[in-house]
């Protein structure tokens, strides 16, 4: 096995331009992914805390008896979906207005009767959000008799879901080409790391090598490749992550503190897949060459 | 038709043909070489002489007719096991194969190395062969810058260090002034007594007169005597 490590490294020194090359691509490979990887955690972070911001608001209709009231809450409580429903009186309501209008809320004060309606605030369960699910909550509380209208970010939960999601598959997309790319890449340097020392394979069958004995050098070259790939790609990432959280934070005033890096466990993912690609590559590479 | 079972044999050739494209190198050879024999193969350049060691350790395959080689039949040997064969056999090739990437050391050590062999036996092993051959000093040489000669004895170190059943030797003393031939020579000859067969190629009548040992003569690929 010493050996097999032996080989590989001098392997490596002999065909540095070709390493350095295979390195630098899988590298940017890695960057590029991991990026990607990096942009949809925290988008997907600032999705879940969105979410858990969706409310629906259910206006009753005037005139409902006070007895009615905590029927009703439990008649929402038991729908699909519903984590929290929070009942708000018309009195309640007010006060929250006047509190937001702060100054102007003195307008307010003309008014002889409250105009506000009684409602519900209901919180929905985190994983539920979807817009036809809270569009079909919707619809069935307001059938309910005693509700007079139902109100939510009907257009743009939609359309941030389905915008999210078309990021998400173009992201997708993107890290499956970049590791085919990446895996070509190791196999066209392995074909020629092959090629240029076709002589010596050959030599070393004549004397009894085995075909095992030949390649693992291949592959402990290619995995090697793969590893220091990986981990200069996400290097490159965090020199970046962290350049930019120091100086952009100060200049903008929304926190970019919680965008957080990828974890560890996540990191040690991304090198151990480049790994693989080594391999696969090495893979690809030796099989034609067995052929032969 | 071949009995694989006689063992008085160890290389067997029967009808063996070998044809490149329309270019008949090898012509009818039925060959017996029992265990431990000692036999040249000679006749003028292009008689086929590289062409029968080669089809004895599968570097190209026969055209027509078998071979068996201790037992194995060479036609029917799995890609797999062909590293097994070559095992057996000590190979000294016409033009030394060394590999020029590598050191004298690495060169010779590489046969152990592909056995699986222990790092310290082949170090112990190579030095002793390399000072067999006379060129212990130089084991940190790259083959290039090595003579002709020098670069033979490696081939021949490297030919034996694996205690071959079999060695098939190509012109082994062909660049070898006939001091360095001679010394050569006794080491095949040593191999030879520690019951190692020999399968010696060479158009140099003077060594096999010299020798006395059996001869077959090749002419235009056929056998002759
Ligand atoms: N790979 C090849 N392709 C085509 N023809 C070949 C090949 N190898 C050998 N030959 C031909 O086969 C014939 C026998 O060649 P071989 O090398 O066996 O001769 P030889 O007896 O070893 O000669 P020498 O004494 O010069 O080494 C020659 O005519 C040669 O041209
Ligand atoms: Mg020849």
């Amino acid at each position: 096995m010493i050996l097999y490590f032996k080989r590989a490294f001098q392997d490596i020194r002999t065909n540095r331009f070709l390493n350095a090359v295979t390195i630098i691509i899988m590298s940017l490979s890695v960057l590029i992914v991991s990026t990607l990887l990096l942009f949809f955690l925290n988008t997907n972070d600032y999705m879940n805390s969105w979410k858990k911001g969706i409310k629906i608001i259910a206006y009753l209709k005037p005139d409902i008896e006070e007895t009615n009231i905590v029927d009703i809450k439990n008649k929402i409580h038991v729908l699909y979906g519903v984590a929290e429903a929070k009942f708000m009186s018309k009195e309640e309501a007010m006060g929250r207005l006047r509190e937001q209008m702060k100054r102007q809320s003195s307008l307010l004060d003309g008014l002889k009767e409250n105009p506000l309606p009684d409602a519900f605030e209901i919180r929905l369960t985190e994983q539920f959000p979807n817009s036809e699910r809270i569009e079909n909550l919707a619809v069935q509380i307001e059938s309910f008799p005693e509700i007079d209208d139902v109100e939510y970010g009907r257009k743009w939960i939609g359309r941030f879901v389905k915008l999210f999601d078309l990021f998400r598959l173009t992201g997708y997309a993107m890290s499956s080409i970049f590791f085919m790319a990446a895996v070509f890449i190791v196999a066209n340097t392995i074909r020629l790391v092959i090629y240029s020392r076709r002589e010596e394979i050959e030599i070393m069958r004549l004397v009894g090598a085995t075909d095992q004995f030949i390649k693992t050098p291949f592959y402990i070259e290619a995995v090697i490749q793969g590893a220091l790939g990986g981990i200069i790609g996400l290097a490159a990432l965090f020199a970046a992550y962290m350049y930019i959280s120091t100086n952009v934070e100060y200049g903008l005033s929304f926190d970019l503190l919680n965008v957080r890096f990828l974890s560890l466990r996540l990191s040690g993912t991304i090198i151990l897949c480049s790994m693989f690609v080594g391999w696969l590559g090495c893979f690809i590479a030796l099989r034609q060459f067995l052929k032969e | 038709m071949i009995d694989e079972n006689d063992k008085s044999a160890t290389i067997r050739m029967f009808h063996v043909h070998k044809n490149y494209g329309s270019k008949q190198a090898l012509i009818n050879i039925n060959l017996d070489v029992s265990k431990n024999e000692f036999l040249f193969i000679t006749g003028p350049s292009g008689a086929g002489k590289s062409t029968l060691l080669k089809l004895l350790y599968l570097g190209e395959p026969v055209s027509e007719g078998q071979i068996l080689i201790d037992g194995m039949n060479l036609s029917r040997i799995s890609r797999k096991r062909i590293p097994l064969l070559r095992r057996k056999l000590g190979i000294i090739f016409q033009d030394y194969k060394l590999i020029p990437t590598r050191t004298v050391f690495d060169n010779v050590a590489l046969v152990l190395e592909a056995m699986g062999k222990k790092r310290q036996f082949i170090q112990k092993k190579v030095n002793s062969v390399l000072r067999m051959v006379g060129m212990e000093k130089r084991f940190n040489a790259m083959p290039q810058s090595l003579s002709g000669g020098e670069q033979q004895r490696i081939a021949v170190a490297r030919a034996v260090i694996g205690m071959p059943k079999i060695i098939l030797a190509d012109e082994p003393t062909g660049s070898l002034d006939t001091e360095s031939a001679s010394a050569v020579f006794d080491l095949l000859k040593e191999f030879h007594t520690r019951g190692a067969t020999l399968l010696v190629a060479t158009h140099d009548q003077e060594l096999i007169r010299k020798t006395g040992r059996k001869a077959i003569y090749l002419k235009e690929g056929r056998q002759t005597k």
